[in-house]
């Protein structure tokens, strides 16, 4: 996965709450084998209409927002499924953080997994976020902080080991590994076996 | 008592292997993985990219249910899948677990089925254990006091290669609900009940335990059902801890323990419940006695009435979205909307005393003009079960569909849908925008109501037809 350590873009807004993975990537998307090319599949039936016409009025079909990197959304983002296929979809597309004031847990585990950076803001910030679409902001990984266009400097809450793997772009498997004499311990010595 | 222990705390500290700090998460050690052919190919590309083996492929059952179909198969070869994309999938799933040596029960075994409905069925479910699947119904299992949650693709790698995941330690939300439910209420009705009371982020970082007495009075298939909608509440994992009704209903299974060591297992599992002095650090109280049939209005979980009562009436964006998309009218109630499609299975109520609920209505009756029925049993066992029981001669005789075992319309996956604009009463666990289908429009509800609503061709209340 590749490292995140700052951000500087406009946001994209989809102010409704509750958003859920089968919006984020319907499961008639889920039969591929492979983690790319994903982005297209995106919240593919709010952007498309059964016909397969553009969803005009759907923010990611307008042209402006194409090049933005930050969602906004509404409160309880990735709530469902356990598919890693909606940060892969989210990644694939162009996204690097989603900012709301709350995350499902398995849709936050699996985005942090992928470099894709969970940010959970206060209500009042997220209220002045949903207003004002396109805002540029600035993140700092590092600092787990968040540049708001006025100066104003919000931190958000992320877990450490998190961030140290986000920030340097580490894959937790290879930290597993390193636990493998723990590991073998444990199962020799447990009180009983499954 | 100072050290009193909630029984997930128990779960979770007897698996520890190295023990979590503020710089990072504990290594928690899993007893049981389940996988499926839909989130696990990447996890096996990542192995073989790696040169990695499996850790331990016997603490590791798979099965195919997701994107496979429900009109009979007998072989590989004969297979109708929905897209190629799909029969590549469950290809790989056949190349994966044989090149790893990983148990598959695939097409062709009587055991296949949905995989939160062979786990428990094969008695591999049990007490006091850790059990994952890429799969988020995986609160399922946490009915037999096991800690089980689903996880993502790339922590079935992590799983598959070290038999651990990284995790912090959950915080605990405890269900109590009193009284009993009434005649003609399932246990289907109470979770929707629970989780209009807890909101679907209401559970966020939280283990539910389900307790007191209208619970332990819930039989094993019936507490399934209510553990496999903690994560529609939004909780990591739900439990219920282990009593005579969890032992009775392992015992004898296959992949139990056997001799003196089920002996061993049953004193053991025997100590696991909370402390009497546990501290949750939240409760919400239940009871169950005020309940009625409940069904869903809206397009998330939360969004629950009872039968009789009128549809809320908010003037929030989110809301009004859900109601238009479902074209319900507030202050109605559910049952003035005609049904199209009825689908009584998946892993939330696709288990015979569900089947048995369904027949009981439908025993003798017909289904109403224009309305489909798709009767999907959980698991092949489930079937040749129902079919013993002559249960599928109740609904093929009422006009509903009879089929192979899978996941079938709970997600459409395998070419199992509900047309656009349809209306579909589904005993499955998720009733959001397209999940069913594109434009399809979900109405979760319990087996009993969904095979009244088929009989009445409209939404019905089941304790109108006994």
């Amino acid at each position: 996965m590749d490292a995140l350590i700052s951000l500087q873009s406009r946001t994209v807004v989809l102010p409704t709450r509750d958003i859920d993975t089968d919006q984020i990537i319907p499961a008639r998307f889920l039969t591929t084998t492979s983690r790319e090319g994903l982005g297209d599949a995106l919240f593919h039936d709010l952007r498309y209409d059964q016909d397969g016409a553009v969803r005009a009025e759907f923010p990611l079909n307008d042209p402006a927002t194409r090049d933005c990197e930050i969602l906004v959304a509404g409160n309880n983002f990735g709530c469902g499924s356990s598919r890693e296929h909606a940060p892969w979809a989210l990644v694939d597309y162009g996204f690097r953080a989603v900012i709301s004031t709350e995350f499902a847990d398995i849709f936050r585990n699996n985005a942090l997994k992928n470099g894709l950076l969970p940010i959970v803001v206060d209500a009042d910030t997220h209220d002045w976020l949903i207003a004002h679409p396109g805002a540029e902001l600035g993140i700092n990984v590092e600092a787990s902080s968040l540049e708001l266009p006025d100066g104003r400097i919000i931190e958000y809450p992320i877990d450490a080991f998190a961030r140290y793997c986000l920030t340097r772009g580490i894959d937790q498997l290879g930290y597993l590994q390193q636990q493998s004499a723990a590991v073998a311990t444990f199962e020799e010595t447990r009180s009983w076996k499954p | 008592m100072p050290n009193a222990r909630t029984l997930v705390e128990k779960v979770w500290a007897e698996h520890v292997v190295v023990p979590e700090t503020a710089a990072a998460p504990a290594v928690l050690y899993i007893d049981l993985h389940l996988i499926h052919e839909v989130t696990t190919p990447q996890a096996f590309a990542l192995l073989r990219e790696r040169g990695l083996p499996v850790r331990r492929p016997d603490l590791t059952l798979a099965t195919m249910d997701h994107s496979t179909p429900t009109t009979p198969v007998t072989s590989l070869r004969d297979i109708d899948v929905v897209s190629e994309s799909a029969a590549n999938q469950i290809r790989q799933m056949v190349r994966n677990c044989r090149d790893f040596g990983i148990d598959l029960l695939g097409f062709g075994s009587e055991q296949r089925g949905i995989v939160h409905v062979i786990g428990p069925e094969l008695g591999a479910s049990q007490p006091g254990k850790t059990i994952v699947c890429g799969d988020s119904h995986t609160s399922t299992h946490g009915a037999f006091g096991a800690l089980a949650f689903g996880i993502g693709t790339t922590e079935v790698g992590h799983v598959l290669a070290t038999q651990c995941l990284l995790q912090r330690e959950p915080r605990s939300l405890a269900v109590n609900v009193s009284g009993h439910l009434p005649a003609g209420v399932t246990a289907k009705d109470l979770i929707l009940a629970i989780i209009r009371e807890i909101g679907v982020d209401g559970g966020t970082g939280h283990v539910i335990e389900y307790r007191g007495e209208a619970v332990r009075a819930l039989d094993m298939e019936a507490r399934m059902t209510i553990c496999n909608m903690s994560i529609e509440a939004g909780a990591r994992a739900g439990l219920i801890g282990p009593d005579d009704t969890t032992i009775e209903y392992l015992a004898g299974r296959p992949r139990v323990p056997q001799g003196v060591a089920w002996d061993a297992a049953v004193s053991r599992w025997r100590g696991l419940r909370s402390d009497e002095d546990a501290e949750f650090d939240r409760s919400v109280a239940i009871d169950a006695s005020q309940l009625q049939p409940m069904v869903t209005f809206g397009t998330n979980p939360g969004m629950v009435v009872g039968i009789d009562e009128p549809v809320p009436d908010l003037s929030d964006a989110s809301f009004r979205k859900a109601l238009e998309y479902m074209q319900v009218t507030p202050g109605k109630p559910m049952s003035e909307n005609p049904v199209d499609v009825v689908f009584v299975g998946s892993c939330t109520n696709g288990r015979l005393s569900d089947l048995q609920q369904a027949a009981d209505i439908l025993r003798g009756r017909t289904i109403a003009d224009g309305v489909r029925m798709l009767v999907v049993p959980g698991s092949q066992q489930v079937k040749q079960r129902a079919e013993e029981l002559g249960l599928h001669r109740i609904f093929t005789g009422a006009g509903a569909e009879w089929r192979e075992s899978g996941c079938s319309m709970c997600l459409g996956m395998n070419g199992d849908t509900v047309a656009s604009g349809q209306l579909s009463v589904s005993t499955s666990n998720r009733n959001f925008e397209g999940r069913q289908g594109i434009g399809a429009r979900t109405v979760l509800a319990s087996p009993a109501t969904a095979a009244a609503s088929a009989v009445m061709g409209r939404v019905a209340d089941p304790r109108g037809l006994k």
